[in-house]
């Protein structure tokens, strides 16, 4: 009886794997030749999954249920031409950064796209013809579907197998896998092979949301559900390896219906688990291979020599703060509110512009920061009796001390998987949070976590979030023009250079790490006072990229762009969600700044500044 | 005197390949010694080894006496090796002066002070260096639009920040017009003059290598052939032999250069 429940559940787990291994393998296939991380690969799975739904109720019986899968397939790939060729061609050459920002606007864009066409509400996908009821086998009911299914998936491995490895396509993608400029160089329309395998990995994409229509119908959150499952199986994998795909997805899906049976508290964490172990034995994935830093170019002119302050800026900064410090007797409480969220989210952000911009390290997973520093000053006020003023004062201490341990794993590696290990990790965090519900509330959050008597008036606090807003952003760019700033730039622009001349690259890297989690973590602790309670959507994805997307907006190559995109996003947010489709335009926004605009709002002004002569060229540039 | 740096039997292999087989060799104090080969003898392999980036396979290296093999770059840099990278490595977006101020503030072992302004650490020294290079009229340039020649000039004032009892150049005049070359050169025939510094350079320019070298070492497919002053190499046999027999290296040497 155990023992038929078991196979029920390694064919059930099995089963599972066939549409992950459909997107991973799409989006392995893509990084492998483009080096493109594309974020909006879950977006293409649910492309898939709306196409499939809606051609299965127009076309009838065997031939249209499989012909809507494979149609599906084909209209997503021709969809990912097309952002492929709008989009991502004019970033083929710019840092990773900007690729995967460039790609999260499409995700924007998709999302609501997909609910204009088809709707707020979730699609029920119809059952195979056919195949619409179950085996008996050990006495376990077992879907026929799902046996299709696992059947299914090793001619999906073998037919892309023999794609890559028999065919002149296949050795054109392999032979640019390994050296594009020789591809190029040979005389291979790189363009079109790109294109090419953009259409490809979308398809396996839009097959993949297809094909598991009948287990899993379609929604609006599917694309950022299988995002990061994907990312896990990739990472664990290797990137760019399709064999790699299919281990990790059957290893995850299994994995997965076991968690729910036998550890149903922790089947996240169980994900986030495995592939932060696998990637401390081989860094790269099971059959990934090192990755070279330093292959990306730059975009628009060189990072310039920095200056403290001038008399001009210290006289703005006063100025903006004389300004700050009269809004409670000019303003509303509610625009004392709506400031201090701006407040914050410039503290958080100006954090992670500092390991980004000066550093060079793309974290991914900045969020697990600022919501560990929120949470651990909610769990000390919950658990502990802890005085609000303890609490706050360990929340950043807290938060650095996770980021030391974080950082110790994520620091040996470079590039995209910097980038996906931070990711790994503060998805960790967020599943440890959401499912230990005992402990942390889960969904529910913890709730009354309110700042002392004397703080609790909303002016007071205003006040008190702004000295140490202020502080923390001040103490920031003070760090950046001390010797330990510079030494994590001198890191960051030649490492060659700087492990040649003393510099422990490693080290400045790491502590440069720790120092913008307890920033965050202040920022955290800021956030989870005002508004006495804090959730686990603090610490998600979504959360690290919108400090992404406002380190980007501003600036990547200054020191204040973080600050500006903050305060430009926060208070256009108000204003944006108003919008029906607001998403559709801040996806747009995002890619249009990607493609036309990379210097951000601050480089941009600068430079503007510049050349109408308003602002004199820095002598060090002549 | 014992040599600054000495070399005993050095082998390393990158699978079958013996990239550098057996070489010994010392570096005396004040010395301007000159490692030449042709391409592939394993001259970079070597250097490598050197300093720290690679680790031999066998055979050991000494610094004064003291066995450095296998030891990371950053240390044998501490224990007074200065070196300059055949493509430049610089700080980008930091000025002339403040890529040198960087390597005071590594020697002076400010790394990981938030305190004071970076820019003003260490200024005047490095102006001096600068100065010792003829660099100081562009200290408060931005790296970034510096000349090619400028930025291996800078690469040297960086690498004599931490007072280097032995220098290692690698290709130094590489991608250099001629009147460059020499120029750069005679600075560090100066400089060996005048700070007592050793120096062991790689280089492709036989003119470069002939005329300011003390002394001479020949690579060839990982072995050392030949040794001596530039007269001795020029009348070896075997490196006739390398260099001639072939019939086109010097030629190819002049094409490139």
């Amino acid at each position: 009886m155990a023992m038929g429940l078991f196979v029920a559940q390694l064919l059930t787990g099995l089963a599972n794997a066939a549409a992950l291994f459909l997107v991973a393998s799409g989006l392995s296939l893509i990084f492998g030749v483009t080096r493109i991380v594309n974020f909006a690969h879950g977006s293409l799975y649910m492309i898939g999954a709306y196409v499939g739904v809606t051609l299965m109720n127009v076309l009838p019986g065997h031939f249209g249920f499989w012909g809507s899968i494979v149609l599906a397939g084909l209209i997503t790939g021709l969809i990912g031409v097309v952002i492929e060729m709008c989009v991502l061609r004019p970033v083929y050459k710019a840092p990773e950064l900007f690729q995967l920002v460039a790609t999260f606007g499409v995700i924007l864009v998709i999302q609501d796209l997909a609910l204009m066409i088809w709707g707020a509400e979730d699609k029920l996908g119809p059952r195979a013809p056919g195949l619409k009821s179950v085996v008996r086998i050990l006495g376990e009911p077992v879907p026929q579907y799902d046996l299709a299914l696992i059947a299914i998936t090793p001619f999906i491995l073998f037919a892309l197998w023999w794609l890559i490895t028999k065919t002149r396509v296949g050795i054109l993608v392999r032979a640019a896998t390994q050296d594009r400029e020789m591809v190029g160089a040979l005389g291979v329309n790189q363009a079109w092979l790109f294109t090419g395998v953009f259409f490809l990995g979308s398809a396996l994409a839009g097959l993949g949301g297809a094909i598991q229509l009948p287990k899993g119908g379609a929604d609006l959150l599917m694309d950022l559900n299988i995002i990061s499952a994907v990312f896990v199986v990739v990472v664990i994998g290797g990137m760019g390896s399709i064999t790699g795909a299919f281990l990790a997805s059957v290893l995850i899906s299994v994995l997965n219906v076991f968690g729910v049976t036998y550890l149903p508290q922790s089947t996240l964490v169980l994900m986030y688990v495995v592939m932060a172990v696998v990637l401390l034995v081989r860094p790269y994935g099971l059959f990934g291979r090192e990755e070279k830093a330093g292959e990306h170019g730059q975009v628009g002119e060189p990072d310039r020599p920095i200056r403290p302050f001038g008399k001009m800026g210290m006289a703005l900064t006063s100025l903006l703060l004389l300004g700050l410090a009269l809004v409670p007797f000019l303003g509303s409480s509610f625009a004392q509110v709506l400031i201090v969220d701006i407040l914050i989210f410039c503290l958080f952000a100006a954090s992670l512009q500092f390991i980004l911009s000066t550093g060079g390290l793309v974290s991914f997973g900045h969020a697990l920061f600022y919501g560990g520093g929120a949470y651990a000053a909610a769990l000390l006020m919950s658990y502990a009796d802890t005085p609000m003023e303890v609490a706050f004062i360990l929340a950043p201490i807290s938060a650095g001390l996770l980021a030391l341990v974080v950082g110790w794993f994520c620091i040996r590696l470079s590039g995209v998987y910097f980038a996906m290990l931070t990711l790994a990790f503060s998805q960790l965090g967020w599943s440890l949070v959401f499912q230990w519900n005992e402990v942390t509330g889960g969904d529910d959050g913890l709730v009354n976590i309110w700042p002392s008597a004397w703080l609790s008036d909303t002016t007071t606090y205003y006040y008190f979030a702004l000295v140490f807003v202020t502080a923390g952003i001040l103490f920031l760019r003070h760090v950046i023009h001390a010797p330990f700033g510079y030494a994590l730039r001198a890191a960051r622009d030649s490492a060659r250079q700087a492990e040649a001349t003393g510099i422990d690259v490693r080290k400045v890297q790491w502590m440069s790490f720790a120092l913008a989690g307890a920033i965050a973590g202040l920022a955290g602790a800021l956030f989870v006072f005002s508004k006495g309670s804090i959730f686990p959507n603090e610490l998600q994805i979504s959360k690290s990229f919108d400090a992404l997307i406002v380190v980007f907006l501003g600036g990547v190559k200054t020191l204040s762009g973080g600050i500006v995109g903050a305060t430009f996003l926060e208070g256009a947010k108000d204003w944006l969600i108003r919008l029906e489709y607001w998403r559709l335009v801040l996806g747009l926004v995002i890619i249009f700044v990607v493609i036309i605009a990379p210097d951000g709002i601050v480089g941009t002004l600068r430079r503007l500044g510049e050349r109408l002569g308003l602002r004199r060229q820095e002598e060090f540039m002549r | 005197m014992t040599a600054v740096l000495k070399v005993t039997d050095l082998v390393r292999h990158f699978g079958g390949i013996k990239a550098v087989n057996n070489v010994s060799f010392e570096v005396a104090p004040g010395e301007l010694r000159a490692l030449i080969g042709p391409n592939g003898a394993g001259k970079s392999t070597c250097f490598n080894m050197l300093m720290g980036q690679l680790k031999p396979t066998a055979g050991k290296v000494f610094l004064n006496g003291e066995d450095i093999t296998g030891r990371p770059p950053r240390e044998i840099w501490r224990l007074g090796v200065g070196r300059t990278f055949q493509i430049t490595g610089t700080y980008q977006s930091m000025t002339v002066a403040e890529n040198v101020q960087m390597a005071l503030i590594s020697h002076n072992r400010k790394l990981f002070s938030v305190l004071p302004r970076a820019h003003r650490l260490y200024r005047e020294e490095a102006l001096d260096l600068l100065e010792t290079v003829g660099m100081v009229d562009q200290a408060d340039r931005a790296c970034a639009i510096l000349a090619y020649g400028d930025l291996k000039r800078l690469e040297l004032a960086i690498a004599l920040a931490n007072s280097p009892r032995l220098l290692l150049m690698d290709e130094p005049t590489a991608g250099m017009a001629p009147r460059e070359r020499i120029n750069l050169m005679q600075l560090t025939s100066d400089i060996v003059r005048d700070r007592g510094v050793s120096v062991l350079f790689t280089e492709h320019d036989m003119d470069v290598v002939f005329a300011h070298s003390h002394h001479i070492m020949v690579l060839n497919r990982g072995e050392l052939i030949a040794e001596g002053s530039a007269a001795e190499v020029r009348a070896d046999a075997r490196v006739q032999e390398v260099y001639l027999g072939g019939g086109t290296l010097f030629a190819a040497e002049d094409a490139h250069a």
